[in-house]
Order: structure tokens, then sequence, then C-alpha cells
């Protein structure tokens, strides 16, 4: 089969690091990230499991992350190599019966990539992924699969960035017939900022006051928005976006102001009414508000966000961490001194939105979201994987190239129909 | 003999005109055979003996009025507001005008016997002046006498035990102003009229007073009718002041207004910088000299240099006349005088104005010149310096030369900071602005905090600057700037050009093919009386 491939390379990693630090997206051009034609289709790992044929496949923040040599060593030992990238994926599936049947679209399905105990065959299931949290599975290194937090970072299961992978039966979901498959491929981001938006208590009865300020303006900053909002309809919410396209994006998906990010303690003093503090006298930059947000999301994961985060948080506010934060170095007196929450948020499963306590699946949370906002038009550009280096730039630098989501076209492969 | 001002078709011959460009200059050269440049009038002559021509004043009122003395008796409450840092433009050289004002009317109060003075900077929403800007305007005499005992001080629009709500005229115009000044026996009114806008009622109907009376002029609608507000006859700005003042008098506050006009002398008819008031043709060499290296030197500073170098020029004016009394029929007699320095008649409009906008306006004195008030300069004033009809036809193009850069003083302008950032972002149709924002910019407890207990502009200020334009807002087909930063100028909602060439080119697609083009001269200013 056909596939990106991931391997461990430690030459080539220090290159991929120091390329990534000179451009974003540059490490795919000299790190461990090959093309491979002719790559071994895995094997399915037992029972319950099927092949699926990736359509498209997105490129998300943390697989730049990892391809730049950007990423934490935290995930070292929760992921397998040579791992295929991808796990944003929307995907033909196989029917045993017939394995040479070429893929036609008829039987299509999302991932949801996360590696729980039923996939990996641990019986009972850990409490995690009894309550229906499989994104803090406590197995995710053990079971008849080999480390990967998700498929897409794990040796056995292959990922998106292919024209063949396996998938087991829990993660997949039916793509509705008139889903066009730009909408599939975003229901997996969505579903990140879904669970993000909801754990952090903005729906609450108080939300109508409540002042929400979305760090980033990327894919999760807004899908986050869009969480927020339908969450949300009263809230005032205030985006910081660098590009002029986001912003447009942002106020069709139902921000109400914005800011750059140079702007965003001036605009969120204005928005909350509070005053400021400067450090270097009168005539110095605000350094922080008195007040604040309600709640503040870093989709961006930076020190400078972050730091932009406590100072624009109202007393006893809650920043959300849905940007891939790694090393970190901020000034967190801030934090304690105004009584902050900084929660992390990762992935999805199960929520408990409706008032009786009802659980429902992120994903189909998700898949009511993506389709309500006609989510599917975020897909920007789509590359066929031969052409990956271009397309892992142009994910990098998306913002500055007045795009969104960028994905790979499987479709159009021929290797999909060799099984 | 000073010559008057007068219009100028320009020909081939024409050497290339001066234009201000902020703190920096441009030689440009206009179109022959379809340009005209308007010069102003040579500086009127100074009175020999101001002390005396004070004196006179002060014992010879206009209008009903007595005599100074005659209203001072022992006992009695008496404030003196007067003209706050905005004037004049550029500062004076010292003494100031106020200063040679107040110390006679001081000595006249000390002689009758009164003691409770009070002396109020009458800014209305402006910032307040720092110690250092009091000490210039008062001398050092009046301001150790005053200050420490805070009988000297800035008015506050803000503070609501200080303020008295007077009335309301005919057309529901609240009227509210200082109460130690609406409660006084007297109010000794000391004003500075460098353009015809300034004076009569709108000293302390407007100086005097807060937001909740200044809104009702200080709006789109009213500075939309204001054709100009530098012609109080053609003004709804002036009209609304008028009846706010008709309030204050039938409320038995009384008001000795002392109102003066000085020449336009900026920069000296001798020294170092004279070369900036001559006409071009009549440059010498060693004019063109002191030209060159002054430019060379200005363009080798930095920004903040070029600005300290300027605010701290202090204008040689003569001071042209003094009058005092009743309030309308001092007026009247200032503006004659504003008008005889500045006045210059003008036949018909042209398709094109171009103006260049210097380093100072009123709300920029020892700060920074922001985008908006290069846009409050240029559309706000400078575009109604005129009588009768604009310079520019209806639909036409302003081009103005400034660099306009993306810098604003956060101390003096912290509110024109997120104006910008933030209204402008979104719209810049002066009455969607003022619909959806103003309300929240004016009641913001951080600015107004900021412009009780620093040195800010009130929070509503920049709303101002931008309604100024209004009435050229809408008059004009496009406006361009030449030499300015362009993501600056395009926030502002207007085109920038590289230069002037550009400019005019980018004016056919608005006015057609060879427009015809109007410079208004400057330094020093003045006012087409457009027939």
């Amino acid at each position: 089969m056909k596939a990106l491939v991931f391997s461990r390379k430690p030459a080539r990693y220090a290159a991929a690091v120091v390329a990534g630090r000179v451009a974003s997206g540059a490490g795919a051009k000299v790190g461990p990230l090959r093309l491979h034609e002719d790559h071994d289709i895995p094997d399915l790992p037992g029972p319950g499991w099927r092949y699926i044929k990736p359509r498209l496949a997105g490129i998300c923040g943390s697989d730049l992350a990892t391809i730049d040599g950007t990423s934490s060593r935290y995930f070292e030992p929760i992921v397998s190599f040579p791992f295929v990238p991808g796990h944003e994926i929307v995907a033909d599936l196989v029917d045993p019966a017939n394995p040479k049947a070429p893929a036609d679209g008829s039987q299509r399905v999302i991932l949801e990539p996360v590696l729980g105990c039923v996939a990996r065959n641990i019986s009972p299931v850990c409490h995690e992924c009894a309550a229906g949290h499989l994104g803090n599975c406590t197995n995710i290194a053990f079971g008849d699969l080999a480390p990967g937090l998700q498929s897409g970072f794990c040796c056995d299961t292959g990922g998106g960035w292919s024209t063949m992978m396996v998938a087991h039966e829990s993660q997949l979901h039916a793509v509705p017939d008139h889903w066009t498959d730009e909408m599939a491929v975003m229901v997996e981001p969505t579903a990140c900022a879904v669970h993000a938006a909801l754990a952090s208590g903005v729906s609450g009865s108080d939300a109508g006051d409540a002042t929400v300020v979305i760090l980033g303006a990327g894919t999760l900053g807004l899908l986050t928005l869009a969480a927020v909002r339908s969450i949300s309809p009263d809230a005032s919410i205030l985006v910081v976006a660098k590009h002029p396209e986001q912003r447009d994006e942002a106020r069709t998906l139902g921000a109400d102001h914005f800011a750059e990010p140079s702007e965003i303690k001036r605009a969120v003093r204005r928005l909350t009414g509070s005053k400021a503090l400067t450090n270097a006298g009168p005539d110095g930059p605000i350094d922080r508000l008195t007040g604040g947000a309600s709640v503040v999301f870093d989709c961006v994961g930076s020190n400078d966000s972050l730091a932009d985060a406590i100072a624009v948080s109202g007393p006893r506010g809650r920043i959300m961490l849905v940007g891939m934060a790694g090393h970190t170095e901020v000034d967190l007196t801030g934090l304690w001194h105004k009584e902050l929450q900084l929660v992390g948020t990762y992935a999805y499963g199960t929520e408990t939105p409706a008032a009786d306590g009802t659980p429902l699946r992120t994903f189909d949370l998700a898949m009511e979201l993506v389709e309500a906002h006609h989510l599917g038009r975020l897909v920007t550009a789509t590359y066929p994987l031969s052409r990956y280096t271009e397309a892992i730039s142009h994910a990098a630098n998306a913002g500055r190239r007045g795009a969104v989501k960028i994905a790979f076209d499987l479709r159009p492969e021929k290797e999909r129909d060799h099984l | 003999m000073p010559r008057p001002g007068f219009v100028l078709d320009v020909d081939k011959s024409t050497p290339p005109i001066l234009f201000h460009h902020g703190e920096q200059f441009r030689l440009e050269r206009l179109p022959a055979g379809r340009s005209r440049v308007i010069y102003p009038a040579e500086p009127i002559e100074a009175l020999e003996d101001p002390e005396a021509a004070i004196r006179h004043a002060l014992f010879n009122p206009m209008g009903d009025s007595k005599p100074l003395p005659d209203l001072l008796t022992p006992g009695m409450k008496l404030t003196i507001a007067f003209d706050d840092v905005s004037l004049p433009l550029p500062q004076m050289r010292a003494p100031d005008i106020r200063q040679r004002i107040i110390e006679q009317v001081l000595d006249l109060a000390a002689a009758a016997g009164v003691d409770d003075v009070h002396l109020i900077a009458a800014l209305a929403l402006h910032r307040r002046m720092t110690e250092t800007e009091l000490r210039h305007a008062l001398g050092d005499r009046i301001y150790d006498a005053f200050a420490p005992h805070g009988t000297l001080y800035n008015h506050d629009a803000e503070d609501p035990d200080n303020l008295l709500f007077v009335g309301e005229t005919k057309h529901g115009e609240e009227v509210e102003i200082n109460k130690r000044a609406a409660e006084s026996d007297l109010i000794v009114y000391v004003n500075l009229n460098i353009v015809a806008m300034d004076g009569g009622w709108k000293s302390t109907a407007t100086g005097l007073s807060s937001y909740r009376a200044i809104r009702h002029h200080h709006n789109v609608k009213t500075m939309e009718q204001s054709k100009s507000f530098m012609d109080r006859h053609s003004s709804e700005l002036h009209h609304s002041n008028w009846r706010q003042g008709k309030v204050l008098r039938d409320a038995g506050i009384k008001i000795f207004q002392i109102e003066t006009t000085i020449n336009n002398n900026t920069f000296g008819t001798d020294g170092p910088l004279s070369v900036l008031q001559k006409r071009e043709w009549e440059w010498s060499a060693k004019d063109r000299i002191t030209f060159l290296g002054m430019q060379k030197g200005l363009d080798v500073m930095s920004a903040k240099q070029r600005r300290s170098a300027f605010h701290s020029w202090r204008a040689p004016y003569g001071l042209t006349s003094v009058q005092a009394g009743e309030v309308e029929a001092v007026h009247e007699v200032t503006l004659k005088h504003c008008f005889d320095q500045h006045l210059v008649p003008v036949e018909g409009q042209t398709d094109v104005l171009t103006m260049g906008l210097p380093f100072i306006c009123p709300y920029n004195v020892n700060s920074v010149m922001n985008p908006i008030l290069v846009m409050c300069l240029g559309l706000g004033y400078f575009f109604n310096l005129y009588r009768g009809k604009p310079l520019v036809r209806e639909g036409g193009v302003l081009i103005m030369s400034h660099p306009t850069p993306w810098d604003f003083h956060p101390v003096h302008h912290p509110s024109y900071i997120d104006f910008f950032e933030q209204v402008l972002a979104d719209t810049t149709d002066p009455v969607e602005i003022e619909q959806r924002y103003e309300k929240q910019f004016a009641e913001d407890e951080w600015y107004r905090h900021l412009y009780r207990t620093s040195y800010a502009y009130h929070g509503v200020h920049p709303f101002y600057m931008w309604y100024w334009g209004a009435h050229a807002l809408k008059h004009l087909g496009r406006v361009i700037i030449v030499g300015g930063d362009p993501k600056s100028v395009r926030r502002l909602g207007f085109v920038p050009a590289s230069t002037l060439q550009d400019a005019l080119e980018m004016a056919t697609d608005v006015v057609g093919p060879q427009p015809t083009i109007t410079h208004l001269h400057n330094p020093p200013i003045l006012m087409a009386d457009v027939s």
C-alpha cells in the first residue's frame, strides 16, 4: 500500500527539529517522515477489527508538531514506531466477504482514533473506559496492541495518511449518506472542540453574562468557537485572530468581537469594563487586567498565549488549555492570585450535556455541529500523498495563507483498490 | 504693511511648493495650468503695548457690561476660567497672553478686596494640563500663588459633586457646567482665539461643561450641519452652544468674557524657521540652504526626536486684539479680527484639494499625532477652514500629506487606541459609530478613571474627532494620504499613495482626467472665503 511512514531515525529527527525552527512544516522535507509506495498492509490485530480505506485524512496540529520535532517527549512511551500518521479520517469500510471489491463510497465511516481498552482487547475495561472517557484510558500502552494513544500513532494500526489501515468496530461511526467527505473529516477535530467547550462549564445558568475569549483562530479555535456558541447562545465571545480570513470565518461562526494578538488585553478590558494595571508606569503597556473574562480557551498553547490567558482572565475564571502546550515557561502568579483554574482538555469520549444527565458520545454531538454549521467548508485544500511536503507546509502556514484545514485526498490513489 | 493672502495660479515657472508632512516637509510640484495655491496673509502687525490694550479692554467693556473693576466687590466669589493647552498651536513664547490678562484681573480683584478666587482650566473633555503646561500658560507667579492652595485646577467633567445642572434649551439640550463656576458671583473667561471656531458661548457652554451637555452638539448630525464650524453663523455647533449660553445667561450666571486674537506669525519673520512662512519664489539662497539643512537634519532624527524638537518650538505670535465684556458683543468683534488675519477671497471650487498636515493639532500638544488626529486635522479643521462653500466640490478628492504612523500616546490617548483597534476595524461610518459604540466608551469606568486622575482625553473624545470630519466624509468622493503608513491609512478608510503624483493619478478615477487642483498652503493657517 502507499503510505507516509514516520520511522524512528534520530538523525533525521534532529534535522527535522532544526528545519522546523527555521520554517514551520519544513521538517517534512528532511525528517523521518517518508512516502513509501509499497508499505506493508497492517495485519488485523484480532476479532472485531476491520480494514478501512481512507478517503480523506486531515493534517492536525499534533501531526505538525511531530513532524517538526516540537512535540513533547511525554508522548514517547505512548507512540510506537514506525507509524503512519493521520487520525482525522473518513474512510471506506472494506467488506470482509469481498475484500477486493473497489471502494465506492457506499459504506463510509468516520474513525474515532483513541485506542482504549476495547480496541486493545482488555477486559475488564479500565475505570475511564467504563465511564466513557476513552481519551483518558489508562491502558493506552498495553493489551493486544503496541503502545499508541490513537490510531495514527501506533505501529499496529496504520493511519490515515495511507491507502489502507485497520480499525476496531468500536472506533467506527457511519457517515450519513447525504454528507460530503469534507464534512466527515471535520468530525474528529470538532469532537475535540465540543469536549473542550462542554468541559469549560460555559453553558451554565449564568452563561448569558459570560465573557468568553478564544485565543487562536486556526482549525481548533474556529471549531471551539462553533462549539461554544452552540451551547452558549448568549455569551459574549471575543476571538483573537491574526489573519483577516480567520476573522471572517469567526464572524460567520458566531464571534461577537475580534482582536489581533497584540490587542487582546485592551480588547478584553473594553469588553468586560475592567480596569488595567501597567508595570512600567503610566506610559507603559497594559500588563494585566483587574477583572477579565469568565472563560479563556487557549487554542494556541504557547508561552505567550498562556501568559495572555492569565492576564485577561477575571478572578476565579477558567482557562481551557485546548492547544497542545508542551514545555512552557510562564509566570503563574496571576493564576493563584486570581484563583484561576487551568484545565487541560484532550480528545473526547462521553459527555453529559443534557439536564437529565443522559450521556452522549462526543462524536455524535460533533456530527450535529458539523451538519448545523456546514463545517466541511473549512477543508480549504487537499493534496495527494505524493505532494506531502507541500501539504504539510500549507497546513503549517494555513492561517497566513488564508486556509483552515488541509487534508490528504486518498480517493484517486490507485493503490486503494489493491488489497 | 503686511501683504494680504492671495491665490496663485500655478504655471511652469512656479517653484515646488512647501508641504507640511507631519514633523517633516516635502516640496511638491503642482500641475501647471490647472492648479492654484492659496497663500495666507502675512502676519498682521501686533499691538504695540499689549498690557495697555488689556487694561483698556477691562475698563472699556463691550455690550451690556460694566467695566471689570465695577464688577469686583469684597467677599464675592470669583472664578477665572481660561482656555486650555489646546491653544495656541504651537504654544506661544512667554509670557502667554493668558498670563498677561489674568495677572491684570487678579491685580484688580486684589485691589477690590476679593479673596475667594479660583482659577480653572476650561478643558471640557480634553486631558488635564500638567504643571509645566499650567506654568507656561499662567506664569510662575500665578501658579505658585494658587496651585498649592488647591485654587488653581483643571475642570473635571466627571466629578458629579462639582457639576451643576442649569437647565435645558428650547431644543431640549441639557446645560450643565462646573459648579464652582456656576455658583460664583462672576466668571471671568480668558479666551485665546486662533481660529474663528473658538470663543463666544463655546468657551463656557463647552469648556466648563460635561458629557451630558456636550453630546448635544458634539454629534454627527450637528457636525454635518455645520458648514462650516469656522463660520459661526452657518454652524449648528455654534447655534447649539449659543442656545446653551442663553440658558446660562437666563439662569443669572454672570460672565465677563475677555477674548484675544493673535496674528499668524507661527515661525517668525526672521530666524531659523522663518523660511517656512515665506512664499517659495521669494526664498533667498540662504533660505534654500536653511531649508535643505533642516530637511536633512530632520530626516536623520528619530520620530521621537523630531516630535520633541517641534513641540518645544514657541511661536512669536503678536497680539492683535483684546476685547472684553458681554459674551456675544465681544465675540463679534473677535471674529472680525480673526477674519482680518485669516480670510482669503477665493473664487469657485475645484476637483481636488491638497494640503500638507503639520505636526500639531489641538489634541496632541506635547504628544503623538495618531491617525485619528490626522483625520480630524485634515477633514475636520483644515477642510472646514472656509466660509461660503468648501474649497473642493462635492464628490471631489482630498489629498493630504502626512506620515500617519500607527502610533499612539498611551497616557494621553488610551481610548483612541481602542477606537482605532476596535471601532474603525468594524466601520468608519460616523453614524454607525455613534449609534453602536459611543455610549460604551463615554461611560467606561477605566477611561473615566484615566481622564480624572491621569492625563488622558475622555473616553468619548476620539468619537468627537471622527465626527469633526463627518461633514467632509459626506462631501468628498475620496480621501488619499500621501506618504502615510498604508495599514494605518486603510484603517481610516482612506487610500494610501506614495507620492503626490500617484495620488493625483488615483484622483482621476473619481473626478475624471485633468482635474483642477487647489492647494491650501500652510504654514501658517488661513481661511478661504469661497464664492
